[in-house]
Parts: C-alpha cells; structure tokens; sequence
C-alpha cells in the first residue's frame, strides 16, 4: 500500500501526468454536471427532437462566440413570446365583444451579416371567427414598412422569407435582407428594429399570443446543427459516454485479460494450452470488420458493441505478455509458501497472483481508454454509433455527412474533435507517465 | 503498427543439447506446426463466416429482401398485371425460389456454411452476391484485385516510411539519449493515442478546407489526366493528405518504442564489455545492440506487410480512397459474405504464413535459436 502511495506522489514529478490527470478529474465533473442538469431521459428527447423541439434555433449556426475573432460580426439568434412577457401585450376591449390586441418588440441589431429568418408563431383562442393580424416593421432611418395582413387560425406560422407578397412589396427576391437594408444604397442598416403587431378578435373571449423567433447566424455557445439541434446538449453528454465507454471497454479488457492469464498459467496443461489456441484463432479474426458486421446486421446499440468490443480484444497479444509475467511470478518463493501451507488454488490465483499484477495492470488501463474512446467514435463515422445516445463521434458523423468540411462549418468539426483530442491525450499522457512509474525499467530509459 | 514484441514465438525457444538429428526434429516441428495453423485459419474462417451470417439472422434479412425486390417488379411491370391473380402468385414464388438458389439460400445454413469454408481455404472466391467491380465483374477475387493498387500504394508508401523512418531516427535518439529531440519525441508519443482518420479530418480542413491547395478525397481528379506523368501527380497529390495522416498517427509512438527498445538492448552488460574493450562504436552498435534486436525487428516489418493487405477501413472511409479497406466495408453493407470471406481467408492465410516463416527467420538471424529446439 505504502509503495502505492509513494507512486502516486511520484506521478505529480511528471507535467504530463499532472496534466492527464486535470484532464481526467475535468471530464468527471463535465460528465457528472451533463447527468444532472440534462437527465438522460431529457437528453434522449432534446436529441432525437425534430423540428418542434428545436424550431427556435438557426440551422447551420456556429457559436457566439466567434464573433470575438472574426471582424464581420455576426447576429445571435433569440426568441421571445408573449406568454412569458419577453413581448409585452395590451388587449383593449371594444365595442360587442370584439378587442384589439397590440404587441410591439424592439431590438438592436449592430452586426455585419444579415439574420436566416424571421418567423412569428401565432396561437389564437376563438370558437368561430377567426382573428385578423396586421404587422409592421420599423427601420432605424424612421421607415415603416408593412409586412402582411393575416387571418390567422388557431396556430399559424409565418415566415416572412417565405412572403410572396412580401417580396413584391420589397421588390427582392430576399425578404429578410431587404428588411435589414437602406433602400437607396441597399447596404445593411444597423440600429434599432421594431415589430410591431395588431390583432382584431372578433368573440369574447378571444386571445392572441405570439412568438417571435429570430434565427441570426451564431448561436449559443456550441452552434447548431443540420436539424437545428443544439450541439452543447451532444458536446455534454459525449462526456459521460466517451468516459463509460473507454473505462468499461478498457478496465473489462484488461482485468478478463489478467485473470484468464493467471488462470491459464496457474494450472497450465490443457487450459494454457486452449487459451494459447483462442489467442491464435482471434488474430486471424478481422477485429474492425466484425464490429461492422454486428453493427450492421445486428445492433448499434452502444453496449452490445462494447460487449463485442471485451470479447474480442481480450486474447490478443496482451494476455501473452501477461502470461510471460505470471510464469515468473508462479516460479517465486511466496506462491511456493502459499502453496506450502496448503493455500488452495483460488486462493493463490486470487490473492497471491493477480495483486502482483496491479502495477503492469494499471498503466495499461489508462493507456488503452483513449483507443476505446476513438472506437467509439470510429464506428460512428463510419455511420454504426448508437442510434439513440447522443456522443461526440456522432456529431463528427452528422458532420461529415452534411459536408461541413466543404461548406466551411468548421465548429462544427472542431468541437468534438478538440473534445476527443484532449480526452485521448490527457489519458495518453496519464498513461505513459504511470508506465515509467510502473515499470521502472523503463523510467532510465 | 509498430507493436514490439520483446519474446519471439513460445515454440521457439532456446538451444539445448539433444541427440536427435537435426532434420527430424525440424520435420516433426514443422508438421506439427503447419497443423496447430491448419486448425487456427480453419477455425477463424469459419467464425468470420458464421458471424458474417449473424447466425442465420443475415438470411431472413436477405429472403425479405428478395421477396420485396421480386414481388415490386412483377407489380410494376405492365405485361403481367393482365394475369390471374392465381398465376402472379405462383410466378412471384417461382421467381424467390429462383433467385435464392441462386444466392445458395436453398440449402440450409449449416451446410451452407462449410461450402463457404471450403471454397475458401482453397481460394476459390467465388461470385459476390451483390458488389460488382468498376469493370463490372461479379469475381470477388476480381473486385479485390481492382482494388488492391490503390491500397497497396497508400499504405505501402505510408508504412514503409514510417518504419525505415522510425528505425533510423530511434537509433539516432538512442545515441542521444536525454537530448533535445529525445526529449520532444518521449512528450509528442501520446499523440499516437489518436487514430489516423482523426488527424486525416484535421488535414483536410486546414489543406483542402480553409487553404484548398489539396484535393478534399478521392484518388484521381475527374477525368484524369492521359498523360501518364501528369496522371502519377495526380496521384500523388491526392495520396498526401491520407498518407501523412497515417505516418503522423503512429510516428512518435513508433521512434519512441524503437528508442526505448534500443536503449534497453546497449545497456546489457556485454555491450559494455564491447565498449571497454575500446571497439568503434560503429561496430558496437551494429554487432552488439542490432544483431540481438533483429529478430523484433523483422516481426514488426512481416506484420506490417500483412497489414497493407487489410488497408485502412476508416482512413480509406473518409479520404473517400477507392481501396481495400473502404471494399470490405461497403461489402458489409450489402452483405456481400464471400467478398468478406474473401479477404478474411487471404489476411489469414497471410497471417498463419508470416508466424509460420518467422520462426525460420529468427533461427537464421538468431544463433542462439535453434527451429523446434527442446
């Protein structure tokens, strides 16, 4: 124990390991805080939520922040409605039941590239007639510019790209450019924008609300996707996945391993003899090729591909190298003791055996979770990620697939990429450092 | 790629003296050698062939789809909506019967199965059940061949660097130890941590995405070039980006396992001796520090060889390389079982080749090493 205790302050002499480590403890706590505040189930909803789960956000969208690095500035997207009073409302009664609604919302808008699009989602409470919309846009040089009439029905969508008439009115064929332009010049206005919007309810009882839903071109601290998912939901809890997947795959290959090992040599003959053969067999089996397979024809499911991913790699040329320790460790005088005092074969495989393994054990582990983090996420490139779970290969995959490279959404890329890199290489270093502490033979060399 | 392995084969092992004659002893070794590989290849090509059929469960998918596939074009074709509905019916059933005899689906898995087997262990590959090659043959060994080039030049070219590279460099470190570049290979080793396909999407963004000096994918511009100099540019260009990729993943990791390798080797005690006694240290290094490290040293190259043949599936996949790797993959998805067969059984039989000829190998190089010595 006391010699465990030495290691570990040995460990912090290594920068990198001190680094692994940050890396590690940082990963836990991402992971930890995605499963508290993104349950699971919430997790699987927002990320197989289509359009109604989503339609507040841009497609396509980086995140705000790169407007600290570009020198065109590009506008946030938000939204805001009338039921939660981010747009203020009056309704003044009128004559035989009839009232009027008007609702008006002003922002500044002090960015170089135009917004996606402008959409106002209406929902409108009346039995017979239907309520009568008017709205009106108004500019920073004082223009007021009317942008459609409407009956609306009790939910109703309107998207002013979408304005045929809109766009005569304009004369352009992009409505929300010229909505943001200087008529003369045709260059972006910036300043202060107003919407401003009047109902007609024609029934008592009747009531307008509405959202105004602004897709600008950055959005939130991760981006959006094709669907217009929010990427930070995937980028979190790619965490706690990457960490299940690499520390199971990893910890289930290397203990199986150690333990078949002990086995084997501990009671030789036919056992060593068939664990050898398997060993053999296992490399003439095509390692990536059956991942596929069973992804393919059977499961993506994120555990059926680990258990496959255990079997498979626990004969492979580790378990020799195992074997070749254990055969010395089997030949010492305190397995003899044990055996002298009529230890029983459990009892030596267990206890005395495998504890001596630890130290050979552990740098191992660490070593190998970034291998089983990038399997992970090569299966997902490869289009075999599970199909529910939300993991960092997956977005490279929807990336890769959408054609981010050749579009230029390059966050889109990059975010799981610099998370799975720094994932990798802090457990990489971790494990390298833990080698030379390990295994002193190496520490001169 | 660059795996070391410090104990040769277990069936290798150190001279003794025995009496037998050396010629019966190596027969007898060989014999029983050939045989334990025998079974092993028999083995793994018969669980690639039965987890290639899932068990039976690839068949249902394959009778539904035919029965889909059949049922749609006697639907869709106008000539035969005139029939009885008693006659469709009948030709719908002699058109699946047909068509899964022709794709073996008749007789039952078991049997079926070790058709496969044995058309396999004596490569006879066999027609794909669904790929076709560029040409537009259906002979699986075909559709290997076609693609075998452009795999055998992408990661010939990148392995064959890497390993002369990575030898060559570690011996320099080795000399050096604790030096600069020493010390900046031990700190970028974990960089290998990361899978080649990884630093290949990192590669295109910067070369092809925001510098675009460098084509995207692919193996050749469309069209490509008649003239054979340019068409090689062509090539090469378009090799870059994968091939660095591959060299990058697996570069320090690979100089930093030979170093450590080379440097456990010079501080053996003779090796001290050798230096004592005043020898050059060219000397030194060459007969005392290589000629013992040969033998790891060949067995990581054989490995590397029959690695070319696998190719690599997802580097292949993303730097869209029309190569082995990216076959076997789409095979899988059209589940193609003798094109996956096909390449198992010669990766195998390339395997159980190497294992089997290293064991000579490291009796040539290896003095102390005599074949089947007990």
């Amino acid at each position: 124990m006391n010699a465990m205790k030495n290691s570990l302050k040995r460990l912090f002499v290594y920068p990198s390991a001190v680094m692994g480590i940050v890396v590690a403890l940082t990963l836990v706590v991402v992971a930890v805080y995605a499963m508290v505040t993104i349950p699971y189930d919430e997790a699987i909803r927002l990320w197989r939520g289509g359009e109604e789960v989503w339609y507040q956000n841009p497609k396509f969208a980086p995140p705000a922040w790169i407007n600290l690095f570009t020198s065109k500035k590009y506008s946030e997207s938000f939204s805001v409605r009338t039921t939660d009073g981010s747009i203020l409302k009056e309704v003044t009664p009128g004559e035989e039941g009839t009232s009027t609604m008007s609702a008006s919302y002003t922002f500044d808008f002090f960015y170089d590239v135009y917004p996606q699009e402008m959409i106002l989602y209406f929902t409108a409470k009346f039995s017979e007639k239907q309520p009568f919309i008017s709205m009106e846009w108004l500019t920073p040089d004082g223009r007021k510019i009317r942008i459609a009439n409407l009956a609306i029905a009790p939910k109703q969508t309107y998207r002013l790209s979408q304005d045929e008439k809109l766009k005569t009115r304009l004369k352009s064929e992009d409505v929300i450019p010229a909505l943001f332009s200087d008529p003369e010049t045709g260059e972006l206005l910036k300043g202060q924008y107003q919407l401003l919007i009047t109902g007609a309810m024609f029934e008592p009882g009747s009531d307008i609300d509405v959202e105004f839903v602004f897709h600008g071109q950055v959005y939130g601290i991760a981006g959006t996707d094709q669907s217009r998912r929010d990427l930070i939901v995937p980028l979190l809890w790619g965490a706690p996945v990457a960490l299940a997947f690499g520390l199971i795959a990893s910890l289930g290959t290397s203990v199986l391993t150690m333990v078949i090992a002990a086995v084997g040599t501990w009671y030789g003959g036919w056992v060593d003899e068939l664990i050898q053969r398997i060993t053999e067999v296992n490399l003439v089996l095509p390692f990536l090729s059956i991942l596929i397979m069973i992804g393919t024809f059977f499961s993506r499911s994120i555990w059926v591909i680990l258990g496959a991913t255990i079997l498979l790699s626990i004969f492979t040329g580790s378990i020799k190298a195992y074997r070749a320790v254990f055969m010395q460790v089997k030949e010492s005088m305190y397995i003899e003791a044990a055996r002298a005092y009529g230890a029983s074969s459990n009892r030596i495989v267990f206890v005395y055996l495998i504890p001596r393994m630890i130290p050979l054990l552990i740098p191992g582990l660490v070593s190998a979770v970034p291998t089983f983090v990038f399997l992970e996420a090569s299966l997902a490139v490869l289009g075999l990620g599970d199909p529910v779970l939300p993991t960092w290969g997956k977005i490279i995959e929807d990336a890769n697939s959408n054609g981010a490279l050749y579009r230029g959404y390059y966050y889109w890329i990059l975010e799981p990429a610099v998370l799975l890199m720094i994932t990798g290489l802090g457990f990489a270093m971790l494990g390298f450092a833990l080698d030379r502490i390990f295994n002193p033979k190496l520490r001169d060399a | 790629m660059a795996v070391i392995t410090h104990t040769p084969s277990g069936n290798v092992e150190v001279k003794k003296p025995r009496s037998n004659s050396t010629l019966l002893r190596v027969s007898r070794y060989v014999t029983r050698r050939l045989l334990v590989l025998g079974v092993t290849v028999v083995v793994g090509v018969y669980l690639t062939i039965m987890i290639a059929n899932m068990g039976g469960h690839v068949d249902t998918i394959m009778r539904n789809e035919i029965a889909d596939r059949i049922t749609q074009s006697i639907a869709a074709n106008p000539a035969m909506q005139q029939m009885a509905p008693e006659v469709r019916r009948t030709l719908i059933q002699e058109r699946i019967a047909a068509e899964e005899k022709r794709l073996g689906l008749d007789t039952p898995l078991a049997i079926r199965s070790f058709r496969y087997l044995s058309n396999a262990l004596t490569l006879r590959l066999g027609r794909a059940i669904n790929m076709t090659s560029d040409a537009g043959s259906k002979q699986v060994r075909l559709i290997l061949l076609e693609r075998l080039p452009a795999t055998l030049l992408l990661m010939g070219v990148s392995q064959l660097f890497l390993f002369f590279s990575s030898v060559f460099l570690a011996l320099n470190l080795s000399r050096h130890y604790g030096n600069f570049w020493d010390k900046a290979v031990v700190a970028l080793s974990p960089t290998s941590a990361v899978p080649p396909w990884f630093y290949g999407i990192f590669m295109i963004l910067i070369f092809a995405g925001i510098f675009k000096i460098l084509p995207f994918g692919g193996m050749v511009d469309s069209p490509p070039p008649s003239n054979p100099v340019d068409y090689a540019l062509n090539v090469l260009k378009h090799m870059l980006l994968p091939a660095f990729s591959l060299v990058l993943s697996s570069f320090f990791l690979s100089i930093y396992n030979y170093r450590t390798f080379f440097l456990i080797y010079s501080s053996e005690d003779y090796v001290e001796m050798a230096k004592a006694k005043g020898l050059p240290p060219g000397d030194v290094e060459r007969n005392y520090i290589l000629r013992p490290t040969l033998p790891t040293i060949i067995t990581n190259f054989a490995f590397l060889l029959i690695g070319l043949w696998t190719g690599a599936t997802i580097t292949e996949t993303v730097f869209l390389w029309p190569g082995l790797g990216r076959t076997l993959y789409h095979a899988i998805g059209l589940y193609d079982i003798p094109v996956i067969v096909g390449s198992t059984i010669i990766n195998a039989y390339l395997l159980a080749m190497t294992v089997f000829l290293l064991d000579f190998i490291y009796a040539l190089v290896d003095p102390r090493v005599k074949v089947g010595g007990n």
